[in-house]
């Protein structure tokens, strides 16, 4: 079933929740809503719950209006952070639980509601947990019981609020690869929320990124992190680094590209971004820019080129498979990832006088009043 | 046998008399009337439209701010001025009905409240009405939640029907005073009705280990995770 979201706005008192949200999301997909914690991402998956109303604007599911239905006839399965599974009742019963309050009429019987259970406690692998009681079970096991409790009265739509915020990291990766999996299987809409943007980049078939109640931008996985819509978007989603410049230096020094016009530059106000080469800054000399490139984005060479910036190594650390560079550009502080390899033929030294050659830059140029871009630090 | 122990042997029968045939049926009445009574003022507080809400909050201010005492003259001394003549027994059930309807129901009340929010939305989320969340997983948590301060309302309860003694209901108290007044020997006598005190509260109060037990199993002290 299709979620369209019209319009939808929040306010706690004098807080704005969630502004203006549009967001259609079509049958099967499933969708992360991503963002730092009070961006609205989680107000807006109770408004589609219907456990929270909206201020304004409309939910339609399959094109019919939903915005006042109650909870318990909108047919969404919910999965809470913390689980809400029943504690008084058995594993088996707390899946059985929404079939044996069904209606008469529509109440399986007692042999088909043992069989679907037990079916859907095959599918989430804990059908031998079926006579524990929740406090039982570790956190893992817990949440895949309530997405079983959340499947068996076969919802139209599956809604998840941070399903993996309260595991540890082990247990974290092995339950999103294994919901993508799920997701596959029973091919249900799903929207599930999130502030871990490796984890929305890993499930999703698309991410939509929040903020201060806005939608900053929606796209693939690939889109959002290869496009970054805003200077936002471009920070939520990765290491950055950030360089303060008014725009016509950081055209001199980062925009340009090196001779092999391997990078590539785009200027945009607030977002609006033109691609490809070298663009025509929009904003005058005196608006604020910043340039962001990722960390692995950077080449550090002995030689210098056109387009690249001088700086000097203040450490190197290697970490896992690649190794970090922190160096200094005049009072700046660049974070610049390698690969072993590559760190490995450089043969980096402290101290050291390198220059640094962006592949790919992104430039923000700061309207007048953008003060929320200038803000922050360089890394 | 010395005087003190003939004395004793000679009024126990008479004393757990009384006990079996008033102490113990008034209390088990008025603290099953009490809860039915608690439990719906609570409801009322917690989920009732406001004048609903008003008039149970002033309900509990009025019997938790008054003597329990004074409550049970003026329901079975007071009352016939206005015209409702009432035998003892039922004006001390009443006013200890009123009395522990306004405590239980601050228990009940708090009970209900400290279920998380989320098992009210899980329960919602899974198709089930207001009353059937109600029923089928507020209530069996917060039972568990309710009984060891229940059982406190209970047992003070068995002591405080002592009181309908001054309302001539011939419970044990009542009993008490009427041999003391004719063997006077108040120390013996009131010192047997102590222990027989004790022995009824030991007895109904056994229950609430059980009780405990029952509903306690599976919740975790703190109420958190599950």
């Amino acid at each position: 079933m299709s979620i369209e979201i019209r319009d939808i706005g929040k306010r706690f008192g004098d807080f704005v929740a969630l502004d203006g949200i549009n967001l259609t999301i079509p049958t099967g997909e499933l969708v992360a809503l991503l963002g730092p914690s009070g961006c609205g991402k989680t107000t807006l998956l109770r408004i589609i719950a219907g456990m929270e109303s909206a201020d304004t604007g409309q939910v339609l599911f399959a094109g019919e209006e939903a915005t006042h239905l109650h909870v318990r006839e909108r047919q969404v399965g919910f999965v809470f952070q913390h689980y809400a599974l029943f504690r008084h009742m058995t594993v088996f019963e707390n899946v059985a639980f929404g079939l044996r309050v069904k209606p008469r009429r529509e109440r399986p019987a007692e042999a088909e509601i043992r069989r679907r259970v037990m079916e859907l406690l095959g599918l989430v692998q804990l059908d031998w947990l079926a006579d524990r009681y929740p406090t039982q079970l570790s956190g893992g096991q817990r949440q895949r019981i309530a997405l079983a409790r959340a499947l068996a009265v076969e919802p139209k739509v599956l809604l998840l609020d941070e399903p993996f915020g309260a595991l540890d990291t082990q247990v974290r990766k092995e339950l999103r690869r294994w919901l993508r999996r799920l997701h596959d299987e029973v091919h249900i809409s799903s929207v599930f929320v999130t502030h871990d943007q490796e984890e929305a980049l890993e499930v999703a078939d698309r991410v939509v990124v929040m903020n201060r109640g806005r939608i900053e931008q929606i796209g693939t996985p690939d889109e959002v992190y290869s496009n970054p819509a805003s200077p936002f978007v471009y920070r939520f989603l990765g290491d950055v680094n950030v360089f303060h410049s008014r725009l016509q230096g950081v055209w001199a020094e980062i925009g340009r590209p090196p001779s092999g016009g391997a990078a590539a530059a785009s200027a945009g106000s607030g977002g609006a971004a033109a691609e490809g080469g070298i663009a025509a800054p929009v904003a005058t000399d005196d608006d604020a820019a910043l340039a962001f490139v990722r960390p692995h984005d950077i080449d550090i060479v002995r030689a210098p080129q056109a387009g690249a910036l001088q700086a000097t190594i203040q450490d190197v650390h290697a970490i896992g498979p690649s190794v970090r560079v922190e160096l200094a550009h005049e009072s700046e502080l660049i974070e610049v990832e390698l690969t072993r390899e590559r760190a490995e033929i450089l043969a980096l030294r402290k101290g050291e006088q390198v220059w640094l050659s962006p592949r790919q830059v992104r430039v923000f140029a700061v309207p007048s009043g953008g003060e929320e871009f200038v803000s922050g630090s360089g890394i | 046998m010395p005087h003190w122990l003939s004395l004793m042997v000679d009024s126990f029968w008479p004393l757990l008399y009384a006990g079996v045939v008033f102490t113990v049926p008034l209390t088990l009445l008025s603290f099953a009337g009490g809860l039915l009574l608690g439990f719906a003022v609570a409801l009322a507080r917690l989920f009732g439209p406001s004048p609903l809400v008003k008039v149970a909050r002033f309900y509990v201010w009025f019997i938790r701010g008054t003597p329990l005492l004074v409550q049970l003259f003026v329901i079975f001394y007071g009352l016939p001025n206005i015209g409702i003549v009432l035998d003892a027994f039922p004006a001390a059930l009443i006013g200890f009905t009123l009395n522990v309807g306004a405590y239980t129901s601050e228990v009940i009340r708090a009970a209900i409240a400290s279920v998380p929010r989320g098992q009210w939305e899980a329960a919602y989320s899974i198709g089930m009405s207001w009353t059937q969340a109600m029923r089928r997983t507020i209530l069996p948590q917060a039972t568990g939640l309710a009984v060891p301060p229940l059982s406190n309302s209970f047992i003070s309860l068995i002591k405080d029907t002592s009181l309908a003694a001054a309302l001539t209901v011939p419970e044990i108290f009542q009993a008490a005073q009427r041999i003391a007044s004719v063997t006077y020997e108040p120390f013996i006598l009131y010192s047997e009705t102590a222990l027989i005190y004790l022995f009824f509260s030991s007895v109904l109060s056994s229950a609430q280990t059980r009780l405990e037990a029952r509903f306690g199993r599976h919740s975790s002290p703190l109420g958190a995770a599950g």
